[in-house]
């Protein structure tokens, strides 16, 4: 009796040291959550949800404080992945955030109007816009996010919001389109 | 010795439909009224233009060079004006627009100075890759890969085994047989040539068996010497022995390892046709302006092949060929398995186009497609031994993890599982469609992944000058306080600087009440008024003193 209990005792501190030393031996550095969520948003960092930029707003939905639907470029196909990765149910997009846009846009500068106030330049979450003060500027295209956060600041109105063309490199087949669901009955004559 | 041969799994027997467009001899097709050169017509990067719009050009002259490694030259397929260099439609199932030079021809078809290669054998394998790469030279089979790239093993890989393509399994296409029929020995020239780039051991031309007279002629026109290391094969009719790694399971019995390439094993593959071409570069210099295509189809009265300058649109090649249009429901590019239908005539054949196939009306693929029966005819006859029916729910539900599960990319798109689908669902549409979809997702991720590092950075940098404006803020403080005598406590800084400020104000209402205000740019008038007042009060002054004296 007294040797099972002593034996359990030793044990249980042994397998407790080792889980001890696991623990702190490989701790994981960070919330590997966020890092996850962050993964799956689109990276626009426009601030539609409501916080400044993506990895915010994965850290909120973190904490639980934000919901999985605030996050309009990300969509429906967004708010499916984020459901399966947390093991929520999917939501309809919440429309006080904005409405998904199923082309994908960019902005030009109309560089005639351009009076070079580099306020666009400060607004750009991703460094998509070059100039400098009374220069004129101009977007990166393949930089630009789609955002759209350069347009309320620009005193003049010469940002324009243009929608990305296919090319022959970016183009999708369509799908196919769903055959009959019952084959046509032929009528007996 | 009869040489072994193997199987692939699955495969299709096909009604040929090639004997007609094989009863007349080749003839070169009449020269257009415009060439147009689309700067894409290879796998990699689109080719960059070198000439500008008026520019007189030669047939041969480069007119675009290579942008990257990955990428072919364009050159003048004839010679003449360059007219415009704009965006035109191409054949391409997307029917987007592709940067290209359009040429008008000035009739003379004058070639440039062409410099052809003495004595290849003396040359570098490096040195000659160089010339087959600048001749513009892709493979002619469909895929349009650069060849100077596969005919680079690496410097840790050997080949054993070069194969020569010659199946041309596809129905109705006959321009790599009449190739073959017609320029037996360049065939054989041109693989020559690329076992001194590659080094390789062992070469096999393989034809099926269904090309008797070009077997003959290949087998005539080779040398005694040369049949040591060349075999010539006859494999048997089936679709699609022509798959590259269909005809190597067929000719080595070794699989081409999922996600790798066949000289993984020791195997290169190329076209006949693009064996051809090198023997053009080499033995005559000319890069490739031309190839064999077979324009045929149900609804065109002389079905041939024909010798095309590349650029020529199709409606040219069609009308040569005495073209029923009424008749017509779509023009495909390529065969009836792999072809994609050209969405409007007036585009040009470009270095990959291999047929023009016309096809009549009620065909019965137009009829709709109806439900999965899940018989499994499709995976029985899939010759990359795929599960179809998997993919396709996969595909209809977008669920394209699991589609690439069953390994999509591994399918060919040979078509045989539409084929025989009973349903007559168009299987191939399905796995494009969701091919694309997945490049289009992975291309997204890495934009993001790629917006993601710009804004991170972007905050850094923020972070980063905030510290430094911080920093610099406390340091000029510093200075100042450095400069400055020490105060002995806080009231008395604040006492002094109050009877400082006072002092200032003080002074300048000093000099304030002695400047007389307003006395810049007088006229004359204003100075006499102003003297005459200045008189009027020294007298009264004066009289106010005598009356203080005498009151």
């Amino acid at each position: 009796m007294l040797a099972a209990i002593l034996i359990l005792s030793v044990l249980a501190i042994l397998f407790g040291l080792l889980l001890g030393f696991a623990a702190m031996r490989y701790k994981v550095e960070g919330d590997p959550i966020v890092d996850q969520i962050d993964a799956i948003l689109p990276q626009t960092q426009c601030g539609q949800c409501g916080y400044p930029g993506c990895r915010p707003y994965a850290e909120a939905i973190a904490r639980g404080e934000a919901d999985i639907n605030q996050c309009p470029p990300g969509g429906e196909a967004g708010i499916v992945a984020l459901a399966d990765l947390l093991g929520r149910d999917v939501k309809p997009l919440n429309d006080e955030h904005g409405e998904h846009k199923e082309k994908k846009t960019v902005v030009i500068i109309d560089e005639k109007l351009c009076i070079g106030c580099t306020l666009c330049i400060q607004a750009c979450p991703v460094d998509a816009i070059v100039g400098a003060a009374k220069q004129m500027h101009t977007v990166i295209k393949d930089e630009c996010t789609g955002c759209n956060l350069c347009i309320p600041p620009c005193p003049v109105d010469c940002i324009h919001i243009i929608p990305v063309e296919d090319d022959i490199k970016t183009w999708c087949w369509p799908e196919p389109e769903a055959e009959l669901e019952q084959p046509p009955i032929e009528e007996p004559v | 010795m009869k040489r072994r041969l193997w199987h692939f799994h699955g495969g299709l027997h096909l009604p040929e439909h090639k004997q007609a467009s094989m009863t007349k001899p080749v003839v070169a097709a009449a020269l257009p009224d415009e060439i147009i050169l689309p700067m894409q017509q290879h796998i990699g990067s689109p080719a960059e233009p070198v000439v500008k719009v008026g520019e007189h050009v030669l047939k041969g002259q480069r007119v675009a060079k290579a942008s990257e490694y990955v990428s072919a030259p364009v050159h003048a397929s004839t010679s003449g004006e360059v007219i415009a260099i704009e965006e035109r439609g191409v054949p391409h199932p997307s029917g987007l627009p592709l940067l290209s030079i359009v040429i008008k021809p000035d009739g003379k078809d004058e070639w440039t100075e062409l410099k052809p290669v003495p004595d290849y054998a003396q040359l570098d394998p490096s040195a000659l890759r160089n010339v087959i790469r600048d001749a513009g030279i892709v493979g002619l089979g469909g895929a349009g890969f650069p060849s100077f790239i596969k005919l680079n093993p690496g410097p840790d890989n050997a080949v054993d085994t070069l194969i020569l393509n010659g199946a041309e399994c596809e129905p109705y296409i006959t321009c790599d047989a009449m190739l073959m029929q017609e320029r037996p020995r360049d065939i054989i020239d041109g693989l020559l040539i690329m076992k001194h780039a590659l080094r390789a051991r062992h070469c096999i031309i393989a034809i099926e068996d269904n090309k008797k007279v070009a077997l003959t002629l290949l087998k005539n026109s080779l040398q005694e010497h040369e049949a040591e290391f060349l075999k010539i094969v006859s494999i048997p009719t089936i679709y699609p022995s022509g798959g590259e790694k269909q005809l190597i399971r067929i000719l080595t019995g070794k699989e081409v390892p999922s996600h790798g390439l066949p000289i993984d094993i020791g195997v290169v593959c190329h076209n006949v046709a693009t064996a051809a071409a090198i023997c053009k570069v080499i033995n005559e210099g000319k890069p490739l302006v031309e190839r064999y295509i077979t324009v045929t189809g149900e609804t065109l009265d002389q079905p041939r092949n024909l010798k095309v300058r590349i650029g020529t649109p199709c409606i040219d090649l069609l009308n040569a060929c005495g073209w029923r249009e009424d008749q017509t429901d779509e023009v495909l590019m390529g065969g009836p398995m792999m072809g994609f239908g050209i969405p409007a005539l007036d585009m040009p054949t470009v270095k990959t186009s291999n047929c023009l196939l016309a096809r009549p009306k009620d065909q019965p693929h137009q009829q709709p497609a109806m439900p999965c029966i899940r018989c499994g005819q499709c995976a029985a006859v899939c010759p990359a031994q795929l599960l179809p029916q998997q993919m396709y729910w996969y595909a209809r539900a977008r669920d394209f993890d699991k589609i690439q599960a069953y390994n999509l990319f591994d399918c060919i798109e040979c078509g045989c599982c539409a084929y025989v689908c009973p349903s007559r669902i168009p299987l191939v549409q399905y796995y494009r469609f969701a091919k694309t979809e997945i490049w289009a997702k992975e291309r997204d991720k890495e934009k993001a992944d790629h917006a993601r590092q710009r804004h991170e950075f972007r905050l850094q940098r923020l972070e980063r000058k905030k510290k430094e404006d911080e920093e610099r803020r406390r340091r000029k403080k510093e200075l100042l306080k450095k400069t400055q005598p020490k105060p002995d406590s806080e009231a008395d800084i604040k006492q002094a600087a109050i009877q400082a400020a006072m002092d200032r104000v003080k002074a300048k209402r000093a000099t304030q009440k002695q400047q007389k205000k307003n006395i810049e740019n007088l006229n004359e008038k204003q100075q006499q008024a102003i003297e005459a007042v200045e008189k009027r009060r020294q007298r009264l002054r004066n009289a106010g003193a005598d009356n203080e004296e005498n009151p």
